[in-house]
């Protein structure tokens, strides 16, 4: 599935619930299947921190995609990470640096992308694809942090 | 008092719907909401008088002038100050305490001196000392809180000491809600010389505040937590601190005479009142200290007391539930956390059915490490509160707890 077509799958997942008790179940739900990250990978280094809860996410590569694992002490953050990974886990660092990420929007999550709300969206966002960045260069010899770097 | 309809609709926005619910506000702490008198006065200024403060011979100067002189005799009846030099315009809390803690710095503290704030403090009163005591060498020394959240008096009686300079600490806690034995902890601090600022962030619009009796050498508050503007607070300093302190910003108004060579200050309290001020801000606050006068101070402790009573028992009865901070003292706020659910989730599933409260460390991380909780959902009332919301909150927090369980 490309990434457009797993985004109009969320969409409508979304799209058959007007209330938002009922998409905090779903994301409830979708956060119980997130692949969840290695323990030993749940240290700071692999913290995304703000003061509202906190998102541990680990990117892996394999010379061709990127696997993503993570999780959360708050569930619904949980849901949205889920969310995320399901969307980019598994592209190569290209699709994820050009990816434009329309169905946060559509599902009515747009909320939680301002930046003044720790562990919003937005910082998850950017951390995916600064990873992504980093393993595109180390094609050209940089380096960064991040596993197989 | 005016019955409850009646004063809830002196506020436009409580009428408002939020997710198509009712909007139930219980972020008090963090901000109050406004009467339409307050976003009145504040519009009047700039449609009716506006003109920059003590410069002009112009007449909309003189009335925008003297409007933001009102303000000020109003705020020192209000708090009951001895004179109108003692009370200076700033910010907000956080202005003033960094005010203070530089001039009071400049002025009378030397490398190994001591500064005591208790473990209830705001970062407001922490950061800003932190900052002087590393800028001067001095330490800071903090008074521990048992576990219903209340200061170990008896600990802070050890601390005072010949190195002691100056005591700033809380009238009451932001993210607990005990309130503090400020007047013995002035009295104590004055039996050995030793001033104290109090921090009434959360304190002065619970009820009266009368800084002769309490007698403290510093009161500072926030207008937006009165029901006032934001952007405007106050420092209240007994005028022989006040005129002893160095200036802590420099510009228009607050001097007297400038050359290159020399700048003279102003009188207080225009030396601490540098460029120009909030005006509109102030003349606003100054009708939010009216509206709350009007309406009562004694009834509005009275009212936010019951609401208080109330909330606990109700929110106690929940299984699961934990209060934080059980001090039979408290202004009416209520720190809890449900089972082992994360206070984010509980706090993002109430906004949406229309419920504000805040969630997190409430800017008073030490408090929260006391504790050994990275946040808690913080439910702060006020008089415009009601029973029928902290029914509708009760139920909320039990959905909440289905939702995650």
């Amino acid at each position: 599935m490309t990434i457009d077509e797993v985004q109009y799958n969320i969409i409508e997942e979304f799209s058959m619930f007007d209330d938002w008790m009922d998409k905090y179940n779903i994301l409830i739900d979708m956060g119980k299947g997130l692949p969840v990250i290695d323990p030993r990978f749940k240290v700071k280094d692999y913290l995304i921190e703000g003061c509202q809860s906190k998102v541990w996410l680990h990117p892996a590569f394999d010379g061709n995609v990127i696997t993503f694992t993570a999780d959360s002490d708050a569930i619904i953050t949980r849901g949205i990470v889920a969310l995320l990974i399901r969307v980019l886990t598994g592209r190569t660092p290209d699709e994820i640096i050009q990816t434009n990420l329309y169905f946060i929007d559509r599902i009515g999550l747009r909320q939680n992308l301002s930046p003044t709300r720790s562990n919003g969206l937005l910082s998850m966002v950017r951390q995916m694809k600064l990873y992504a960045m980093a393993y595109k260069a180390q094609g050209s010899g940089h380096t960064a942090h991040g596993d197989n770097l | 008092m005016k019955d409850i309809s009646e004063i809830r609709s002196d506020f436009p926005i409580l009428q408002r719907r939020v997710y198509d619910k009712p909007l139930i506000y219980f972020d008090n702490g963090a901000t109050t909401q406004k009467p339409l008198c307050v976003a009145e006065a504040v519009k009047e200024v700039y449609i009716t008088y506006n003109g920059n403060i003590h410069r002009g011979v112009h007449a909309m100067s003189d009335l925008t002038s003297e409007a933001y002189e009102n303000a000020r005799e109003k705020v020192m009846s209000f708090i009951n100050a001895g004179k109108r030099e003692e009370i200076v315009f700033t910010s907000g809390t956080t202005g003033s305490i960094n005010t203070i803690a530089f001039s009071f710095g400049e002025r009378f503290i030397e490398r190994g001196d001591e500064i005591i704030i208790s473990n209830l403090e705001h970062h407001a009163n922490i950061v800003p000392w932190q900052m002087m005591c590393e800028r001067k060498g001095a330490f800071l020394k903090v008074i521990p809180v048992n576990d219903k959240g209340e200061i170990l008096f008896d600990e802070y009686l050890k601390l005072l000491s010949h190195k002691t300079r100056i005591v700033a600490v809380t009238q009451a806690s932001n993210a607990l809600g005990t309130i503090l034995p400020v007047t013995e902890i002035i009295e104590a601090a004055h039996s050995r010389n030793i001033p104290v600022l109090i921090d009434g962030a959360q304190g002065v619009q619970h009820g009266i505040v009368d800084v002769q009796s309490m007698d403290c050498d510093f009161y500072v508050f926030s207008g937006h937590k009165i029901y006032g503007p934001t952007g405007i607070g106050i420092l209240y300093g007994k005028e022989k601190w006040l005129s002893e302190l160095p200036p802590y910003q420099g510009g228009g108004d607050m001097v007297d005479k400038v050359t290159f060579e020399r700048t003279t200050y102003n009188e207080l309290p225009f030396k601490f009142e540098a460029g120009t001020m909030n005006y509109s801000g102030a003349i606003g606050l100054g009708r939010a200290l009216d509206y709350v006068t009007e309406l009562g101070r004694e009834e509005i402790a009275i009212r936010e007391r019951m609401l208080l009573d109330y909330a606990t028992k109700r929110l106690s009865a929940i299984d699961g539930l934990r209060i934080y901070g059980n001090s039979a003292n408290k202004i009416s706020i209520i720190s809890f956390l449900l089972k082992d659910i994360h206070q984010y989730d509980t706090g993002m599933v109430l906004d949406k059915l229309g419920i504000a409260v805040r969630t997190g460390t409430h800017c008073a991380q030490p408090v929260m490490d006391r504790f050994g909780v990275e946040g808690t959902v913080r439910v702060s009332m006020c008089f415009y509160n009601t029973v029928e919301e902290i029914d509708i909150l009760g139920t909320g927090i039990e959905k909440v707890i289905r939702m995650f369980s």
